[in-house]
């Protein structure tokens, strides 16, 4: 069996207090000042945090503390004084696709590196649109799950990257196929690139450092190579250099100790890809598609071409498609290419990458299910830092959680913790599905159930035809 | 499918002298409805009644509010705080004593109350949580003045846009006697004996250590009350529930924590548990501090050493095995029916087919929104389909193989209120099993929290003795009936409504449901 996929985590607190979803209000005029006040009974000893608060931080607002709601003091105390509410800067976190309970539980998993666990069942809205809008198949009866989840079975989530031959040929029990260059994964998550307005000094260095930390992959824009520093020519293994149309080749020495190199989609690739395999022949190169209102198309016909490896669709942070006024989801863009890609027989052929609209462990697991081979990050793991997502510094704006200070060790610990949690969140989906291997995840949506399709089984059949989206 | 009729028909056993018979007297519970109030010094109301310093305490609103929501005690200068939840809100101005105009200096101000923002969530509304109390409290379901919307919650989805069509006039006059709300667990004819619950629930399994003693102890005596069942969960028999043996399912599950002999012969039904709505497919995981002297003893294990609940049964690979556990069961408990309880695959309505042929009596489905115990966030939400689909699946899939009235079909996962209930039968359920709200009405405010730290900060998913103490046997006990004695009052207004005699006779009514997000002009009604 080959060595078992391990991260090291190690819990980070945080820098901040969390901005937590509950405050309490309480009005101190007419308290009785009973000696045995409810608020030193609240058994996650909020009112003490507030105390500390108060004492500690310049950026003191009772809003802040981290109540969890539990109405046990509202509901004690002797005058009816405390009541709860939701903390309004809670609530304005996020850009509405990142939403404030998205944020925080990336915080919590970032700090913890635990997967996140509640009780009272599931709280939220019975579908959604996007990756709400699905579920994730279970077995009764099969093997290997909880086994797999604790250890004792194997659960792969590693992924091959590049192009695969249709058939092998052997003559006399000889392999006659000459073998594309592959590049594996331990994990199906690689680093994307950050717009230019999220750089903060070091955010490069340290993305690095998580990538070889969890034995993955960055993207990294050439433009840009030299905030990596010294750490670049150790480690160009775990580097994906992004190349623009008009950026030159990266020098060959560096070009011959990559494993994979991604370009913009233009219509010079076929040339670009052969100076670049002419330097080194083993280079994969993954060919960036935007997609816009020709993504798909374009994606499926630059699949059909012999020299492309890999394809990586690109929609925007949110998921949605480019420049359209009703943007497509990139999960339904993703099985329209993966699917029309099946169909004619060559998806086995191709990797493909997919970015934008993964905040969450189970957006992962789904876009795999939906036809990506690989997806990438990069928010989440901003968030992972404690960012706010209030885009000040888009807008050229101070950072209000600070996050030009952090330390390698708080940045690095967090960022890893992260990927660590989503891999083990990977296996909790795979685990239930009685799946051993990522690779066969991929395009499996005979083990998703999707909304449209189960309501027209079930309600359609009694209730008529569905009116409302 | 009638190779194995054929087959169980030719197999009947010898009944039932070999059963050992309940060994502890069972005790009775008296079923009537009793005011349990709240157990906090402050309810959450719906709507809340601010006073000014214009306030000249003529006590004229204590005078005219027919409910006692202001309290002007005898001696006293201020008035004490008021009982805001029986204000029935803004439909108390169509009455001659609203108190808000009839104040002669314009003191009182009525305001929504702004905290309901900050409780409940989508599958629990602020309605539900605060009706649910009512019921537990007075055995009554919330007069309409309340203005509480609680029938259905605010997921956007499934049981929340699933309506009744009922007639303006019923089809028959019936009254509340003529109503049958019982159902029967054995359809199998198999010579094991019929069990009858008089309401079409019973509650779900909640184990020993994730809930405290005195809830376990509650829903058993409701249960007895109503003459239905409550679960043990998985981790042992515990003693004090021997007094109940009769209303006791005893579950099996996947890790077989304290199954023995003796406890499988206590019961009438004994469940194995496949998996569970709220983390299908991952079975369980008891923390190494949480096995305390007695959760060790009674799981009959290793002190502080972690216990794993594989999944699945490591035994069981296909639906032979699944048989040759249940002839295991059935033969160490002549008397005994069987439950699966499975969760929502794809494939849901094949395992429940399957289930049926391996010779079970009572096929439990367990939808992935429901749950009471700590469960992975990704699990909750994401695995497995709700249990409004599955229902459907199942029910219709039965019908096909013609095997539909040989089987009871209970369904669980999320249901909160009667009308989930009637509404998850007219599906093609039989009857249902209920878990978050037994604990709802014992005040759980769906914090979320059952699990962090101490455990749950309001004394009910907690073993801390100093957290637990706030609830006692009787007031558990009470709420509980309370709740129960609500719905069922509700459910044969419903029935009754419909023109229907008893509650299987609801059963597969799809065509008295409608569905808001459709046509409903669907010509494939069965
Ligand atoms: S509501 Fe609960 S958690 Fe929040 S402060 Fe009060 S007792 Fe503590
Ligand atoms: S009626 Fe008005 S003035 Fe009189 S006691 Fe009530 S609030 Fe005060
Ligand atoms: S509004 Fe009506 S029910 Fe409420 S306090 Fe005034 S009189 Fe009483
Ligand atoms: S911790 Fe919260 S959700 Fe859990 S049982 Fe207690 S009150 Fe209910």
């Amino acid at each position: 069996m080959p060595k078992k996929y391990h991260i090291e985590t190690k819990k980070i607190a945080p820098r901040l207090p969390k901005r937590g979803k509950f405050g309490i209000v309480d009005w101190r005029e007419d308290c009785a000042q009973c000696h045995n006040c409810v608020k030193k009974a609240c058994v996650y000893d909020r009112y003490r945090q507030e105390m500390q608060y108060i004492k500690n931080l310049d950026e003191f607002n009772s809003m802040f503390f981290e109540c969890m709601g539990c109405f046990s003091c509202v509901q004690k105390c002797t005058k009816g004084l405390l009541a709860l509410t939701v903390n309004p800067e809670y609530e304005r976190m996020g850009n509405g696709y990142f939403t404030p309970d998205i944020i925080l539980t990336t915080w919590n998993q970032a700090e913890t590196a635990g997967i996140p666990v509640s009780g009272a069942g599931y709280r939220g809205k019975f579908t959604g649109s996007g990756f709400d809008s699905m579920w994730t198949d279970m077995s009764e009866i099969v093997r290997p799950t909880r086994d797999g989840i604790h250890g004792r079975e194997y659960i792969s989530t590693s992924v091959d990257i590049g192009r695969k031959p249709k058939l092998l040929s052997f003559e006399n029990n000889k392999l006659t196929t000459t073998l594309p260059p592959l590049v594996d994964l331990p994990v199906p998550i690689i680093i994307e690139m950050f717009p230019e307005k999220y750089h903060f000094p070091n955010l490069i260095p340290m993305l690095l450092a998580v990538a070889v930390k969890t034995g993955t992959m960055i993207i990294v824009d050439w433009k840009y190579h030299h905030l990596l520093g010294a750490y670049e020519e150790n480690h160009l293994s775990n580097i994906i250099f992004y190349l623009d149309k008009e950026t030159p080749l990266p020098p060959p020495d560096i070009l011959k100790k990559l494993r994979l190199i991604e370009i913009v989609d233009s219509d010079r690739i076929e040339q670009r890809i052969n100076e670049i395999k002419a330097v080194n022949p083993e280079l994969v190169v993954s060919i960036r598609v935007e997609l816009d209102a020709c993504g798909e198309q374009r994606s499926i016909e630059l699949a059909h071409h012999p020299f492309i490896e890999v394809i990586h669709i690109v929609s925007d942070i949110n998921g949605n498609q480019t420049g359209a006024e009703k943007p497509k989801f990139i999960k339904d863009m993703t099985r329209i290419i993966h699917t029309s890609l099946v169909k004619d027989g060559i998806r086995d052929e191709i990797t493909l990458i997919a970015s934008g609209g993964i905040a969450l462990a189970e957006h992962m697991a789904k876009e795999i299910i939906c036809g990506a081979d690989v997806i990438t990050i990069n928010m989440p793991l901003l968030i992972g830092l404690e960012c706010r997502f209030c885009k000040n510094c888009r807008d050229g704006f101070a950072c209000p959680a600070k996050i030009e200070t952090i330390t390698a060790e708080y940045g690095i610990g967090r960022m890893t913790n992260l990927i660590a949690v989503w891999h083990d969140q990977l296996i909790e989906v795979m685990g239930a599905m009685g799946m051993r291997e990522a690779r066969r995840l991929r395009g499996e949506t005979g083990r998703a159930l999707f909304f449209e399709d189960l309501e027209e089984e079930t309600f359609g059949r009694h209730f008529g035809k569905r009116i409302r989206a | 499918m009638e190779g194995i009729l054929a087959r169980e028909l030719g197999l009947k056993e010898v009944l039932p002298e070999n059963t050992i018979k309940t060994l502890v007297p069972q005790v009775e519970v008296d079923r009537e409805v009793k005011p349990a109030p709240s157990r906090y010094r402050n309810e959450i109301a719906k709507y809340i009644i601010r006073r000014s310093s214009d306030c000249k305490l003529c006590g004229k609103c204590a005078q005219v509010c027919p409910h006692g929501v202001h309290v002007l005690k005898p001696g006293y200068k201020l008035f004490s705080a008021p009982h805001l939840n029986v204000c029935i809100g803004p439909s108390c101005q169509k009455t001659d004593h609203y108190c808000i105009d009839l104040c002669p200096n314009k003191a009182l101000q009525m305001v929504e109350n702004p905290m309901l923002k900050s409780m409940g969530d989508y599958r629990w509304t602020p309605d539900m949580l605060m009706a649910t109390w009512k019921m537990a409290e007075t055995g009554e379901a919330p007069l309409p003045e309340y203005g509480y919307d609680y029938e259905t919650g605010a997921s956007g989805g499934g049981f929340d846009r699933l309506r009744f069509k009922f007639p303006e006039k019923p089809p028959v006059e019936l009254q509340d006697d003529d109503i049958d709300t019982s159902i029967i667990l054995n359809r199998r004819n198999d010579g094991r004996p019929q069990v009858k619950i008089d309401v079409p629930w019973y509650g779900g399994g909640m184990s020993f250590g994730s809930v405290s003693n005195v809830i376990q102890l509650s829903k058993a005596r409701a249960a007895t009350a109503f003459n239905t069942f409550t679960c043990t969960g998985e981790g042992g028999y515990m003693e004090r529930m021997k007094p109940y043996d009769d209303h006791v399912i005893t579950q099996i599950a996947t890790g077989l924590f304290g199954v023995r002999e003796e406890t499988i012969q206590r019961v009438r039904i004994v469940e194995f548990k496949y998996a569970q709505g709220a983390k299908p497919g991952l079975g369980g995981h008891l923390l190494a501090d949480k096995v305390t002297p007695t959760v060790a003893k009674m799981r009959e294990t290793v002190l502080g050493i972690s216990l794993f609940s594989p999944f699945p049964f490591h035994s069981v690979y296909s639906i032979e095995d699944h048989q040759k556990h249940m002839d295991w069961i059935k033969h160490v408990n002549r008397r005994t029916l069987i439950a699966t309880k499975v969760s929502t695959p794809n494939d849901v309505d094949m395992v429940a087919v399957g289930s049926y042929s391996a010779g079970t009596h009572i096929v439990h489905l367990d939808g992935g929104y429901g749950g009471t115990g700590a469960a992975p966030d990704i699990a909750k939400k994401n695995i497995a389909m709700p249990i409004e689909y599955a229902i459907v699946k199942v029910h219709r899939f039965l019908e096909q193989e013609g095997i539909r009235d040989k089987v009871t079909l209970i369904a669980s996962g999320g249901l909160r209120t009667s009308h989930d209930i009637a509404k998850a039968i007219a599906l093609g359920a039989d009857g249902v099993v209920v878990g978050t709200s037994e604990l709802v009405a014992l005040g759980c405010i769906r914090c979320s929290r059952c699990e962090s730290g101490r455990g749950c900060p309001r004394g009910i998913a907690t073993t801390d003795p100093e957290l637990a103490k706030d609830i006692d046997l009787d007031w558990g006990t009470q709420r509980i009936i309370n709740m129960y004695a609500a719905w069922r009052k509700e459910l044969v207004e419903i029935l009754k409504r419909l023109g229907l005699r008893s509650v299987s006779e609801l059963r597969g009514r799809t065509d008295l449901l409608m569905h808001l997000d459709y046509t409903n002009d669907s010509e494939t009604h069965p």
